[in-house]
């Protein structure tokens, strides 16, 4: 089991580096989100995979009754991915609000290549108030 | 007692939303931000007290035993750290309410920069790998928030690049977090301390720890990873890009101090070799990579990577003073950055433009501007008596020591290219007649009172620093032992649940 599931999470990995490695952001979308589930599957990996109860306390005792499933690697990756989540939201909406400005969302263009500062795109003219350009 | 380790953390959380109520009255929230600035330094300097008088404090949230909590630990490097931040983030604030437009305050300024205080305040108190994770998340998410807060067409193509990278590190962490895990069953520093060295993969380890460098490299912009840095700060408002160029980065190389004196202390031939080849690539690479610009923040931006070199040529040495050296070069780096960046904004409401082409002439009509650039700026470039001198002294000193001839006569050279950009500043913006341009100011602007203010402070922070290193340099050679010999805070926080 855990052979077949690292087989997956280095074939996952993989296909989200060459995502992310494409040089078109929206790919790059994809391949963040897809790396960041390879990831949580090596967690869960990691947490070690036996046949076994699940971590629960049954009413009357005080501990827990051995062997059973290790809960901390569910945890983590319920954190890691409500993390993502966000991180993957904030990111769809700024690339949706830079291609509103640039038109364009390869990473190969002048638009994203030039680092541009605000003087440059204003020519000092608003100069007291250099950071509104628009 | 305990408490305090907490307080740095919830208290600007808390003003957050304070402010985050208050954010339709930009003078009101700025007064409150301010409050909730100087309390913050009151409880750090505590902190930093308590901190001296006991070694080591150790919180365990929630009470859940070891090491199953998550635990918070304030040695003298963290204490010092936070307390450094409270001082900065208290700065900044001062000089946002002159700075920072009504628009960005209503879009949530004040709320971001504290939750993103909290945020570093939290990692720099966390003894748990994927509590330190977590915090480095709010950090994200919080500069990213303050970041497209102004959302005009160069700002937003650079926030791209600036989150791209950023999410790439975190996946990088999260990904050694996970193979650590899956190695030693914990995530507690401490504890991992002691697991580390046991695990009999050391393929493994190493792999993880580099993973971890990657991650942390990233963030503390080492060479080749710092693209993001440089193509970022140039673009935001003044007093956020200060704040930025003030901590950000040394989060990271807090981060790096951390992993690599407490949990990959063992295997140092390749992870403390590595750092040292990628600290002096990064020394270089941002001193040559300065020369060529002519926008002064864009020069300031690849100085803070060279000086992140430093930092981390320290850590490399892995000797108790170079780690005292690293320390004095942090507390002296964040305090001169931060207000360099401050400054270039006064350059820049003077002379009308960042660009070093279209400025100069200020030395005859700003007396004082002038004096509060000189004082930060060469203290950068390491002229005594400034805390610069002493900072790079320590350094150098820790690599003769270390028999690092080559180390120490790099760490010298970059010093002297230092003192070629901050020459270069002040000869074309201060000395230099000022050219006639299209924009010509038609009365010179006033500086503002609240904008000056801070920016004194922090130029007499560095005049004191200087004139008053030894008990600096006694705290920063106790911190360095305590890195060197991690055992105190083993047991703080093995013993303390």
């Amino acid at each position: 089991m855990e052979v077949l599931l690292s087989l997956l999470v280095g074939l996952m990995t993989a296909a989200a580096l060459y995502l992310m490695l494409s040089g078109d952001l929206v790919r790059f979308v994809f391949g963040f989100s897809l790396l960041g589930n390879s990831i949580n599957l090596l967690i869960f990996a990691a947490g070690r995979l036996t046949h076994t109860g699940p971590p629960l306390i049954d009413p009357g005792r005080h501990s827990l009754v051995l062997p059973a499933a290790n809960a901390l690697p569910q945890a983590l990756i319920l954190t890691a991915i409500v993390i993502g989540f966000a991180m993957t939201t904030f990111l769809l909406i700024l690339l949706f609000r830079t291609y509103g400005q640039t038109r364009t969302l390869d990473a190969d263009e002048p638009a994203f290549l030039a680092e541009l500062s605000e003087a440059d795109t204003v020519h000092g003219s608003s100069g007291a108030s250099g950071k509104e350009g628009s | 007692m305990k408490i305090l380790l907490i307080l740095p953390i919830l208290l600007p959380i808390l003003f957050s939303i304070l402010t985050g109520f208050l954010r339709q009255e930009e003078r009101r929230s700025n007064t409150v931000a301010i409050i909730g600035a100087l309390i913050h330094i009151c409880i750090t300097g505590m902190l930093l007290a308590a901190v001296l008088e006991k070694k080591v404090l150790t919180l365990w949230v929630g009470n859940w035993p070891a090491p199953a909590g998550i635990c918070l630990v304030a040695d003298i490097l963290s204490a010092v750290m936070v307390l450094i931040t409270a001082v900065i983030h208290a700065a900044v604030i001062v000089y946002a309410g002159k700075d920072i437009q009504a628009s960005q305050v209503r879009a949530g300024f004040y709320p971001f920069m504290q939750l993103l205080t909290a945020a570093i305040c939290g990692s720099f108190l966390t003894g748990d790998l994927f509590n330190l994770y977590v915090w480095f998340e709010v950090m994200l998410m919080a500069s990213f928030g303050v970041m497209v807060l102004g959302n005009t067409s160069g700002r937003l193509t650079n926030a791209v690049k600036y989150v791209v990278l950023n999410l790439v590190a975190t996946l990088f962490l999260i990904m050694s977090i996970g193979i650590i895990y899956g190695l030693t069953g914990t995530l507690n520093m401490a504890d991992l301390s002691g697991k580390i060295p046991l695990v009999e993969n050391t393929a493994l380890v190493n792999s993880a720890a580099l993973l971890l460098m990657m991650a942390f490299g990233i963030k503390s912009a080492l060479f080749p990873l710092f693209f993001w840095l440089p193509a970022a700060y140039h673009t935001l408002p003044v007093s956020v890009s200060a704040f930025f160029a003030g901590m950000l980065t040394k989060v990271g190389v807090y981060a790096l101090i951390r992993m690599f004196t407490l949990v990959f202390a063992t295997h140092t031939a390749i992870t403390h070799t590595t750092l040292m080849v990628l600290a002096v690539l990064t020394m270089v690479s941002g001193v040559v990579a300065a020369a060529s610009q002519m926008d002064i923040r864009r020069i300031l931006s690849f100085h803070i990577i060279s000086q992140v070199g430093y930092m981390v040529l320290g850590l490399s040495l892995f000797t108790p003073l170079a780690l005292a050296g690293t320390l004095v070069y942090l507390i002296h780096h964040i305090f001169v950055k931060a207000n360099l960046f401050l400054v270039s904004g006064l350059i820049q409401k003077a002379g009308g433009s960042f660009d070093l082409n279209r400025i100069g002439g200020l030395y005859k009509t700003r007396g004082l501007l002038c004096t509060v650039f000189f004082i930060p700026a060469f203290s950068l470039a390491g002229f005594p008596p400034l805390s610069g001198f002493w900072a790079k002294l320590l350094i150098i000193y820790a690599c003769l020591e270390s028999r690092q001839y080559a180390l120490a006569g790099v760490a010298a050279l970059v010093g002297l290219m230092t003192l070629f950009s901050m020459i270069k500043i002040w000869s074309e913006a201060f000395w230099k007649p000022a050219p006639q341009t299209e924009f010509t100011p038609a009365e010179p602007a006033t500086l503002s009172a609240w904008m000056l203010g801070p920016v004194l402070v922090l130029a007499l922070v560095t005049v004191l620093l200087g004139l008053f290193m030894e008990p600096v340099l006694r705290l920063a050679l106790a911190a360095g032992e305590q890195l060197m010999d991690p055992r105190a805070y083993i047991l703080a926080v093995q013993g303390g649940s």
